[in-house]
């Protein structure tokens, strides 16, 4: 180890690995619905793109979590997005193509995509 | 990236209840659902609830799974990892809300009071990975005082942060460092005192096992701190887990360039060895700590000079126990302020201590310094099981004394521990409940000590020996008043007169429970009586005749043929066969039988 710079590269390397383990209050959660309903519809593929898109694109204070049966099975894969302050977002119907713009518009952008959520499938 | 994390502790606690199984187990049924790239498993240190080991955590839900077994995982992985529905019926069930919703492990009673500084990583980690204690800021301290302090800014954090050593005495940490600073020297060294033996104590072992990093960065900040380039840490070989860690962690920290030459860059180079001791009590004294690495018969030397003038090698040295260390990298972070800021006036910061005996909750727990007994016996112990009354309980182990039950809303202190009439020590707390018999207790561990006095010096050899003798007079019923007096006499005498810590402290049991429980060596002596009916040879089983149905179940339990009597008529017990066993009690379904 020869500078600070060293160690602070590995730190924040490390630090979206052990947020995982940090439950605090201000972290936006990402629940996917996992129950026999959501797994046959396709929710593992979309938990996966999660995972793998926050970490791409390293964004920290992100928890991907699960669920199981919230009672919509024909509108699963169901994933329901809670940011700090903010009314509960859920996404319907999902795959794992939508998942980045989920992430770079809703999770990035703070703007959720109105045209995935319950409210548009449900019109 | 996972998206969840098992943490199976790996501590020695839940290692004898086989968690390492269980963990295997997570990793072969997380293959068989084809969830390894989704899920990791990891083994960590200690996390404090050793009485409801093994225990796996599971985040970042951060459900807390309380005795585990190995048929459990399937149902765990299939249940939580694949459908993400925890099962609630495996939890810990003070997480566990009316509702079925799971409460945060803060929430509960055993965690509420506590406030982890020594112990922050322990079961957050792994602890056989460097990165993850990096994640977690660690060397960052090192890499402040080497390259923003001055070793003389670096004592003075650590001076007015007031900690003061954690491995019993409670001599100011800073102090002893600007002691040493102060001698020059061609070589110094510096010294971790991981020789924990008191009977009932495990923090040391728990910090080695579950955040080894720590004591090496903190070591390597005396280092800097006081100009020494070499380090030993003395661990005894009974610690295989913690020794494995801090081998594995020192390998890893040399690798990174955090032990060697030109550390981050400046001119400071130190390096860091273990030493393992065979597991001698005396070895944890300072002086026969520091004979034992040069290779010599662990025996203590008198004092002064003082190690931090002439100590490992005739060189000017500091020893420094695990926890003391443990608290070291966060002072340095935080500031002295930070760390002043908790405690009592003169007893700053945490202390851990581990939790044993008649207690629900037996394990670690960290609490600020000033917190009472009654705090830590009755809300983070959980109580006494049984319904029983609290007695007493040891503080110090060995070297310690009682606390009875009346001074239980004491705070607790190096201070208030001392003034009344035990110490600190390294952190053993052991609760007594009403069938403990103290003056056994004081036999128990005096008989500790004279196994353990090296026998250099006479007071220590001899005297704890001949106080044992008047101890067992006492428990066999043959005592007298006046043995009471000797008692006395010759304990100040040992105290007063022996050569290290291990002989001078060894008489506070026998003086503390004769302070607060004369009443109960009295009741020994006067009546031949043990009012908790333990020492045995004052025990006398009898059988009540009215209750006895003359069944003959205790007669065919008795192996020394004490009872006689023919069927449906009252049994007797003959007193001078019987061997106290109290099988009999056991067998007897009418409660025909007491002892007293």
């Amino acid at each position: 180890m020869k500078s600070l710079q060293e160690l602070a590269a590995i730190r924040d390397r490390m630090k979206q690995t052990v947020n995982t383990r940090e439950a605090a209050h201000d972290t936006t959660r990402v629940v996917v619905g996992m129950a026999t309903c959501g797994i046959a519809a396709g929710a593992r593929p979309v938990l996966n793109a999660f995972t793998e898109e926050i970490a791409r694109r390293e964004l920290s204070g992100v928890l991907v979590t699960q669920t199981g049966c919230i009672g919509l099975c024909q509108y699963e894969p169901i994933v329901e997005i809670t940011m700090p302050g903010q009314e509960k977002v859920t996404y319907v119907k999902m795959t794992p193509e939508k998942v980045s713009r989920v992430v770079a518009e809703h999770l990035i952008g703070g703007k959720p995509v109105t045209e995935f959520t319950i409210g548009a499938a449900a019109r | 990236m996972y998206r969840s994390h098992v943490m199976v502790c790996g501590g020695t606690g839940c290692t004898s209840s086989n968690s390492d199984k269980i963990a295997q187990a997570f990793e072969t049924e997380i293959l068989a659902t084809g969830l390894q790239d989704e899920v990791k498993v990891i083994r960590t240190g200690c996390f404090g609830l050793c009485a409801l080991g093994p225990i796996v955590v599971i985040y970042p839900e951060g459900s807390f799974y309380s005795m585990v077994k190995e048929e459990n995982v399937k149902e765990i992985v299939d249940e939580h990892l694949l459908k993400g529905r925890p099962v609630t019926r495996l939890l810990y069930d003070e997480t566990v809300a009316e509702d079925n919703t799971i409460k945060s492990l803060d929430e509960t009673a055993f965690y509420k009071k506590q406030l982890r500084i020594a112990l922050r990583n322990c079961g957050v980690i792994n602890p056989e990975n460097i990165d993850e204690y990096i994640a977690f800021d660690g060397y960052a301290a090192l890499g402040k005082a080497l390259t923003e302090m001055t070793p003389e800014q670096v004592i003075q954090t650590v001076l007015d942060s007031g900690l003061r050593g954690r491995g019993g005495a409670g001599f100011p940490t800073g102090l002893k460092w600007k002691f040493a600073a102060g001698n020059q020297a061609d070589q110094k060294y510096v010294c971790c005192n991981a020789d924990e033996g008191d009977p009932g104590a495990f923090m040391d072992r728990s910090i080695l096992e579950g955040d080894p990093h720590v004591v090496i960065e903190a070591m390597a900040i005396a280092a800097y701190a006081i100009g020494a380039s070499q380090g030993y840490v003395y661990i005894r070989a009974e610690y295989p887990i913690a020794v494995q860690r801090l081998t594995i962690a020192i390998k890893q920290a040399r690798e990174y360039g955090l032990l060697g030459k030109n550390i981050f860059g400046t001119d400071f180079c130190f390096d860091l060895d273990i030493k393992l001791g065979a597991g001698a009590f005396v070895c944890g004294e300072e002086t026969a700590l520091m004979t034992s690495i040069e290779g010599k018969r662990g025996e203590p030397r008198p004092r002064p000079p003082f190690p931090a003038v002439k100590g490992l090698f005739a060189k000017p040295t500091i020893l420094n126990n695990v926890e003391t260390y443990a608290n070291v990298p966060q002072i340095i972070l935080k500031g002295a302020d930070w760390f002043a800021s908790m405690g009592t006036e003169k007893s700053k910061g945490t202390k851990v201590f581990a939790l044993g005996g008649k207690i629900n909750n037996t394990g670690l727990v960290e609490i600020p310094m000033g917190t009472t007994l009654r705090t830590i016996v009755e809300e983070i112990g959980g109580g006494i099981p049984g319904g029983k009354k609290f007695k007493a309980a040891q503080t110090g182990g060995p070297s310690g004394g009682c606390i009875p039950a009346s001074l239980i809303d004491t705070p607790i202190d190096y201070d208030n521990l001392i003034a009344i009439g035990s110490m600190m020590g390294s952190g053993g707390l052991i609760v007594m409940d009403e069938d403990t018999c103290m003056v056994d207790i004081a036999k128990f561990f005096l008989e500790f000590t004279v196994d353990e006095s090296c026998g250099k010096c006479t007071p220590c050899r001899v005297g704890t020996k001949r106080l044992l003798e008047l101890l067992t007079k006492i428990t066999d019923g043959k005592g007298t008043m006046e043995d009471l007096d000797k008692i006395t006499e010759l304990a100040e005498f040992i105290k007063a007169n022996s050569l290290c810590g291990l002989g001078q402290t060894a008489p506070n049991p026998v003086l503390s429970t004769l302070r607060y429980f004369r009443d109960e060596y009295v009741e020994h002596i006067k009546n031949k009586r043990c009012p908790a009916g333990v020492c045995k040879a004052l025990l006398n089983y009898k059988i009540d005749p009215v209750k006895c149905k003359g069944c003959t179940l205790c007669a065919r339990a008795c192996p020394a043929g004490a009872i006689t009597g023919t069927v449906r008529q009252p049994h007797v017990i003959d007193t001078a066969k019987c061997v106290k066993c109290g099988a009999c009690m056991e067998k007897c379904k009418f409660g025909a039988i007491s002892k007293g």
